[in-house]
């Protein structure tokens, strides 16, 4: 018995410690998507650019609709962690899914466009209605 | 045993924890992101193992979890496979995309019928379908009438063919392109634009000066592209009739039809028909050939949103024949005498082409596009006595390579191409024939600071068996001073080698003796055309009473190092000849376009054209081209009802300023012009009743004033004697022409 026991701990060791030396691959092409707080073109422009000049960042979109924002990344040179807080520099707040937001410091809100204001609920809601109005036309 | 048992225990606990440890998340759909509706049954797995999930009801998946495991892969039948990175145990939330994703609809506001970039790097300007409806524009070569950018003239009196201008510049100038593959070249480069009918143009873009070296080093003042209605975009069906009471009759039928999930398919015929012979000005001669066309296209297209392949296949085939001449001639009696003069123009035209373009699914700025083309064009004509005929094949394929440099503020664009060209010609018994044969690479850098500055800088190396090896470097940039302006500059060199008869077949109904002034070159003894054009654009958007304008400046330069000089200036002859000293054409434009009040659009222009060469008797401004012209264009449309029908309205004006005209100073009085012609005007209008999506009417005017050139054939008298001359047209000859139409379409 004590004997299995010890085989199977030390199986277990092994492959555990396995697992820690292994060292994880850096991807050159990473995809990673992750959601931002925006409404408009103008949040998209800006968004867009502060990933895209993070070093490391080669290709960054966002979109208006679901707030997603997708980032092909050298993961050698960069990792999200960065790209985030050159997001949050430039004003635009990152949400986790149950609500958990990283959020932008005041002064760098303060810095995007009066009409770009996400967490204004009431510009919020005037971009859904030009929104509609263009879907119509 | 004790302390074994514990031992093993706490070295269990991670790995119990771990597997307990679990990734949260919920799938959803991109489309649908406002009511959060999750995608039942979608499949979650760790990249490269077997671990994997189902989503629930909800959308709502849990996998377990281990450090180890960077990506997953999420899929879903019907959309597009997303591999994402995880980092943290933090729930995800992910929208996944349709297969179909390449056309997901984006929101845009009304699209005007003409756009002016802001943001390219060129000046370039689109126009699409709505533009190309304004006017009943049957053909490539007419659907420019309600733009001001580019000029249509007649380049004679015989076929009435409408040659188009941009910076003073012919159409040889212009790289004529379908789909970006060179089109309208060689030998088809006179009735070439008259090859595609308008309903198969689906978009214009038309670049101003020096283009890219992407797809070759032939254009010089600019580049048209025409994209033409896909398959899978097009209508199922749709119909286009169209009469004139000039005796023109046309019919348009698209069809299209999905054949697979990945391919589609569509046949478009086009057929036109003049029976009717009119001699209104009573000079023997008919004012419109006799013509016949049936033109045929077969597009086949492949997507593969997935895997990241787009394809098309086209095959084209053409026949057009055109008489025209003395109203008695009869081509099976008179053909070759001197009892009538007549003329046919029979050509025949196969064409195929290929496109492939893959896109990196991982990598969507980068791709990978292949074209390859070949079309045999055979034109057997004569003018009278006159014998031409020209039978061109030609392949040209070219492959491009698409990516960036760190990131996608730095493009690039890079490949090599290969043409071959082959002619047989035959201008009455002397054979011009000859092979041509090109190899070339190209890389194109494209900068985009994201704000306001951007350039592309091309350079390409070329080997042609006739005219050597060279470079063609182009360079454009933008930026943007202050808010919604836009200043753009280019400069770029182009080359080309003149297919003189092909592009001044007028020559041949006339009397002029041809002479080439052989300077030892290559090509009809001639030797290539080469020329820098410059150019500044500016554009300013603008509000004004809260209704929305613009206004742009253009300038631009043309500068010849070498021409092939069309000398017209002896009425009994036409010569070709090396320049020797200057050639420059410049041209500025000054356009404005306004929104006047809801639905009514004013379009302005005033153009200014300087456009000299040195020919053997001294400089001189070309001759028929207008040093001024100006331009006009209104259009309405009253408000949409809830069944889409609606009215259109559209007018054009055109002053077209003082001409010179050919030197005839040497032909007896009767037979000479002055020396210049006085400004005249055109107005062209049509009125559009929408009925539903699916119906509408159209009928309209071109020519209202009803001006007419009073003698545009010299000595139509004496077709064989030695001042017969048909060449000299600087104004409409037939007059007035009506006209109607409608179009259905089924989606």
């Amino acid at each position: 018995m004590k004997k299995i026991i010890f085989i199977f701990s030390l199986l277990l060791i092994g492959f555990s410690a396995q697992a820690q030396t292994k060292e994880v691959k850096k991807n050159k092409n990473a995809k990673i998507s992750f959601e931002v707080d925006g409404i408009c073109g103008m949040c998209k422009k800006r968004i867009e650019t502060a990933a895209l000049k993070t070093k490391g960042v080669k290709f960054a979109i966002w979109n208006v609709k679901t707030h997603q924002l997708n980032v092909i990344m050298d993961e050698r040179k960069t990792n999200v962690a960065v790209i985030q807080s050159n997001i949050l520099k430039v004003g635009h707040d990152i949400i986790g899914f149950d609500d958990k937001k990283l959020e932008a410091t005041k002064d760098a809100y303060s810095s995007v466009h009066p009409c770009c204001k996400y967490r204004d609920e009431e510009i919020v809601l005037d971009h859904e209605g030009e929104l509609i109005k263009q879907k119509k036309q | 045993m004790k302390k074994y048992i514990i031992s093993s225990v706490l070295l269990l606990i991670p790995v119990l924890l771990f597997s307990q440890t679990n990734l949260k998340g919920m799938i959803m759909d991109k489309n649908n992101p406002k009511d959060n509706r999750g995608i039942y049954g979608a499949n979650v797995r760790w990249l490269h193992t077997n671990i994997g999930a189902v989503t629930n009801e909800k959308g709502w998946f849990s996998i377990p979890y281990n450090p180890e495991h960077k990506k997953l892969v999420i899929s879903y039948i019907g959309y597009k496979t997303d591999t994402i990175t995880i980092t943290s145990l933090k729930p995800i939330h992910h929208f996944i995309n349709e297969e179909s994703g390449l056309s997901e609809i984006t929101i845009t506001s009304r699209k005007k019928a003409t756009q002016k970039s802001f943001f390219a790097t060129v000046n370039v300007f689109t126009v699409n379908s709505d533009e190309l409806l304004k006017a009943a524009c049957c053909n490539l070569a007419e659907s420019f009438e309600t733009n001001p950018s580019i000029d249509v003239s007649f380049s004679d009196a015989l076929t009435g063919t409408k040659q188009i201008q941009m910076l003073g510049l012919t159409s040889p100038y212009l790289l004529i392109t379908q789909e970006n593959i060179p089109s309208v070249r060689g030998a088809s480069q006179a009735f070439g634009l008259t090859f595609t009918p308008g309903t198969w143009v689906e978009s214009i873009q038309i670049t101003k000066g020096a283009g890219s070296v992407v797809n070759g080093y032939e254009s010089i003042a600019g580049q048209i592209n025409a994209e033409l209605v896909k398959p899978f975009s097009d209508n199922k069906f749709f119909l286009n009739a169209y009469s004139s009471l000039n005796g023109r009759l046309e019919l348009n039928t698209h069809f299209n039809q999905r054949i697979s999930k990945k391919w589609q398919t569509g046949l478009y015929v086009h057929g036109n028909y003049r029976g009717e012979k009119f001699d209104k000005n009573n000079d023997n001669f008919l004012d419109a050939p006799l013509a016949n066309q049936i033109n045929v296209m077969n597009r086949w297209q492949y997507t593969d949103a997935e895997k990241g392949w787009v394809s098309f296949i086209n095959f084209r085939f053409l026949n057009d024949e055109k008489q025209t001449g003395e109203i008695d001639f009869s081509p099976t009696l008179d053909k070759g005498t001197t009892n009538a003069w007549g003329s046919e123009i029979d050509t025949k035209r196969f064409e195929t082409s290929a496109k492939l373009g893959y896109v990196f699914p991982e990598l969507p700025f980068q791709s990978i596009g292949f074209q390859i083309a070949y079309s045999n064009h055979e034109q057997d004509s004569y003018f009278g006595l006159n014998i031409y005929d020209i039978q061109h094949k030609s392949v040209y394929s070219n492959l491009i390579f698409n990516s960036i440099i760190g990131d996608t503020r730095n493009k690039f664009k890079t490949g090599i191409s290969f043409t071959y060209d082959k002619y047989d010609e035959l201008v009455n018994a002397t054979d011009f024939g000859r092979k041509e044969n090109s190899v070339g690479t190209f890389f194109e850098y494209a900068f985009d600071n994201l704000d306001n500055f951007s350039f592309t800088a091309g350079l390409r190396l070329d080997t042609h068996n006739l005219i050597g090896t060279f470079v063609t470097p182009r360079l454009h940039m933008r930026y943007v001073p202050w808010k919604k302006g836009v200043f753009r500059a280019s400069v770029g060199r182009g080359k080309r080698s003149a297919n003189i008869f092909a592009e001044n077949q007028q020559l041949f109904a006339s009397s002029r003796q041809i002479n080439i002034d052989n300077a030892g070159g290559t090509i009809y003894g001639l030797n290539p055309e080469i020329a820098w054009n410059c150019g500044a654009s500016y554009l300013q958007k603008f509000n004004l009473f809260d209704k929305k304008g613009d206004i742009t400046f253009d300038f631009y330069r043309t500068d010849f190092s070498n021409r092939v000089v069309v000398d017209w200036e002896n009425p009994q002859a036409i010569s070709f000849y090396d320049l020797e000293g200057k050639s420059v054409a410049n041209n500025l434009q000054i356009e404005v376009n306004y929104e006047i009040a809801k639905n009514l659009n004013f379009r302005t222009a005033y153009k200014y054209f300087d456009v000299s060469t040195d020919y053997k008797r001294g400089n001189l401004q070309k001759a028929i081209q207008p040093e001024n012209r100006f331009f006009a264009n209104i259009s309405y449309e009253t408000a949409l009802k809830e069944n889409d029908a609606q009215w259109k309205f559209d007018v054009t004006f055109n002053n077209i300023g003082k001409q010179r005209l050919p030197n005839t100073a040497s032909n007896p009085v009767k037979y000479q012009f002055s020396e210049y012609v006085d400004s005249y005007q055109l107005l062209n209008s049509q009125v559009t009743k929408v009925f539903s999506k699916k119906f509408e009417v159209y009928f309209g005017a071109e020519n209202i004033t009803n001006v007419k050139q009073k003698n545009p054939i010299l000595a139509s008298e004496a077709p064989f004697g030695s001042n017969f001359d048909t060449t000299i047209v600087y104004s409409p000859i037939f007059g007035r022409a009506i006209y109607t139409g409608l179009r259905f379409k089924i989606k």
